[in-house]
C-alpha cells in the first residue's frame, strides 16, 4: 500500500499533479478520481494525458460515457460515470474491454459503479487501482488523495 | 415524396415525415425526461432500453399524423452518430430492417449536421430559412460547435469546445443549485428572478479571434460560489436566482461573442443556432440585439426543431438522398464519435 497526500492551489497544479502520476502509469493500470463536481477530476485527466504524450484537448465524456485517445505511448481510455445512478446493468456497456485492456482507464465517478444495477460492485474493477480523491479547501484550492492499496509502491 | 426520420442518438426517441419541400408532416419525440429526472440525469443503458420500447409506437405515431402509411414512404433517414452507441443503433438496427422488409432505402447521416440544417425546416406561412454558406451555431447537452456551412455536405469546422459543452455546464451548474434535470429549463427560469451582475464569472474568451469554447473553469467558479456561501449560511434562493443569472449570462456572452467573431472572420452576414440551449430565452434575446446591430441574419428554429428532433434527420436525409450521398446498406456502422465521420 502507498499513499500520498497532495495540495494544489490552481488547476495548472492540479494538472501537474495528473502529469505526476502519470508517469509512473503502465498498461493496464486504473486510476479512479473522486470529487465533486468542478473539483478539478478533467482538468487532472488532462494532465495525464500530457503526460502519456497525447495532444489536443480532453473533452468532458459525461455525454459520451467514453473517450479513448490512442496518439500516446499508451492507449488511455476516459470513463465518466457521472450520468450512471442506480439500476443501470454495468456489464452491458462494455467497459471490461477497455479497463480490462492494455492501455491506462481513467474513471471519473468510479464511487457509482458501487451503487449501480446488476453486475455493480467493488468487484467490477480490478485490484491494481489508484485511487484518487480531490476534495474542496475553499476557493481554487484543492487537497488530493493519492492511494494503492495492492502491494504496487508506484505512484 | 415522404421521407421518414429517426432519431436515437441520446435521451430522446424522435420520429418524423417531412415532404420534399422541407415540409414537416408530423414530428413525434418521446421525451424521457421524466425518467432521467429520477436518477438526476440521463442513464445511458436506461436510455437505450426505453428506446427499444418507444420506437415502434412513436413511428407509427409520426406516420399516423402524417396521415401516411410506410409503404408511402420515399425513403428513410436515420442518425449514425455521434453519440451513445447502444442508443445510435436501435435507430440504425430498425431502419435497416424495415429498408429490408419494404425495399425502401435509406441514409445515415450526423446528428450535429441535420441541427445545423433544422433552419431549413418548415411547417406554417411565415417560413423564413437561410442561404448558403452560413455560420452555424450548435449548443447541446454534448455539443458547443461553430461551422461554417456552404452545402448540405460541407461543412467546415470553425471552432469546438476544449472540455464541457455548454448545455452540460447548465446541467450540471443545475445540479450544484439543487435544481431539477435537465438543467436549462429551470436554470432560465430561475436566473430571470436573479441579478445576472451578482458575480462576474469570468467570460472564457481564450483570446481574441479564437474560436474555441471552455465551460469546465465556469462551473468550477460556481462550486466555489456556492461553497462558501454554503459555509456562510447564505444560500438562499434569492442567492442561487443570482447565481443562476450570473452563470447564465456569462455563458450567453461567450456564444453570442464567438459567433459574431465567426461571422467576421468568414465574412458571412448569416447566423443558424440550433441545439437544445437555442432555447435559452436570454441567448435568444442577446443573438437577436446583437445581429439587428451588426446587419446580420439570424436563424433560430422553434424550440421543438432546437432539441433533438427527428423531422432535422428526415430532412437532412431527403437532401443527402436526392444527391445520391450517404445511402445506406447492411454494412452502415453507428458512429458514436464526431471524429469518425
Amino acid at each position: 500500500m502507498a499513499k500520498k497526500i497532495l495540495k494544489s492551489n490552481s488547476s495548472e497544479e492540479t494538472e501537474q499533479i495528473g502529469r505526476d502520476i502519470a508517469s509512473t502509469l503502465r498498461g493496464g493500470d486504473v486510476v479512479t478520481l473522486s470529487g465533486e463536481l468542478g473539483a478539478g477530476k478533467t482538468t487532472l485527466t488532462q494532465g495525464i494525458a500530457r503526460e502519456l504524450g497525447i495532444e489536443g484537448y480532453v473533452k468532458s465524456p459525461s455525454y459520451t460515457l467514453i473517450n479513448v485517445y490512442e496518439s500516446g505511448r499508451l492507449p488511455l481510455y476516459h470513463i465518466d460515470l457521472y450520468r450512471i445512478e442506480g439500476m443501470v446493468d454495468l456489464e452491458t456497456l462494455g467497459l471490461e474491454e477497455y479497463i480490462y485492456g492494455n492501455g491506462v482507464s481513467v474513471i471519473e465517478w468510479a464511487e457509482r459503479i458501487e451503487t449501480a444495477g446488476p453486475g455493480g460492485s467493488a468487484d467490477y474493477l480490478p485490484d491494481n487501482i489508484i485511487k484518487v480523491t480531490i476534495s474542496h479547501e475553499g476557493d481554487d484550492r484543492r487537497r488530493i488523495e493519492v492511494l494503492r492499496e495492492d502491494s504496487d509502491e508506484r505512484i | 415524396m415522404f421521407v421518414l426520420g429517426i432519431e436515437s442518438s441520446c435521451d430522446d426517441m424522435a420520429a418524423s415525415v417531412v415532404d420534399d419541400s422541407g415540409l414537416v408532416l408530423s414530428s413525434v419525440v418521446s421525451s424521457q425526461d421524466d425518467i432521467h429526472g429520477l436518477y438526476g440525469g440521463i442513464v445511458p443503458e436506461l436510455a437505450s432500453r426505453r428506446h427499444i420500447e418507444t420506437i415502434v409506437p412513436v413511428v407509427e405515431e409520426a406516420l399516423k399524423r402524417a396521415g401516411i402509411t410506410i409503404d408511402d414512404v420515399g425513403a428513410m433517414a436515420v442518425t449514425r452518430g455521434p453519440g451513445l452507441v447502444g442508443s445510435i443503433l436501435i435507430g440504425l438496427s430498425f431502419v435497416k430492417a424495415v429498408s429490408f422488409a419494404r425495399s425502401i432505402p435509406f441514409v445515415g447521416v450526423n446528428h450535429l449536421d441535420a441541427h445545423a440544417l433544422s433552419a431549413f425546416l418548415k411547417d406554417g406561412a411565415e417560413d423564413k430559412t437561410p442561404e448558403f454558406p452560413f455560420v452555424s451555431l450548435v449548443v447541446s447537452g454534448g455539443h458547443t460547435m461553430l461551422s461554417l456551412v456552404e452545402g448540405y455536405d460541407k461543412f467546415k469546422l470553425l471552432g469546438q469546445t476544449r472540455d464541457d459543452a455548454a448545455g452540460e455546464a447548465f446541467d450540471k451548474v443545475a445540479k450544484l443549485l439543487g435544481l431539477g434535470y435537465p438543467g436549462g429549463k429551470p436554470i432560465d427560469d430561475l436566473a430571470k428572478k436573479g441579478d445576472a451582475k451578482y458575480i462576474h464569472y469570468k467570460r472564457a474568451t481564450i483570446k481574441k479571434y479564437n474560436l474555441e469554447f471552455s465551460f469546465s473553469g465556469l462551473k468550477t467558479g460556481v462550486l466555489n460560489t456556492v461553497k462558501s456561501l454554503e459555509e456562510e449560511g447564505a444560500l438562499t434562493d434569492e442567492a442561487k436566482a443570482d447565481i443562476a443569472a450570473s452563470f447564465q449570462e456569462s455563458v450567453v456572452d461567450v456564444l453570442v461573442k464567438k459567433a459574431l467573431w465567426a461571422l467576421d472572420k468568414t465574412d458571412c452576414d448569416r447566423l443558424v443556432v440550433a441545439g437544445g440551449v437555442a432555447c435559452n430565452s436570454r441567448l435568444r434575446a442577446k443573438l437577436k440585439a446583437a445581429t439587428d446591430k451588426e446587419g446580420i441574419a439570424l436563424f433560430i428554429p422553434k424550440p421543438a426543431y432546437c432539441s433533438d428532433n427527428g423531422a432535422m434527420i428526415a430532412l437532412l436525409g431527403l437532401r443527402l438522398f436526392e444527391e445520391g450521398l450517404s445511402i445506406g446498406s447492411f454494412e452502415t456502422n453507428a458512429l458514436p464519435n464526431s471524429d469518425e465521420f
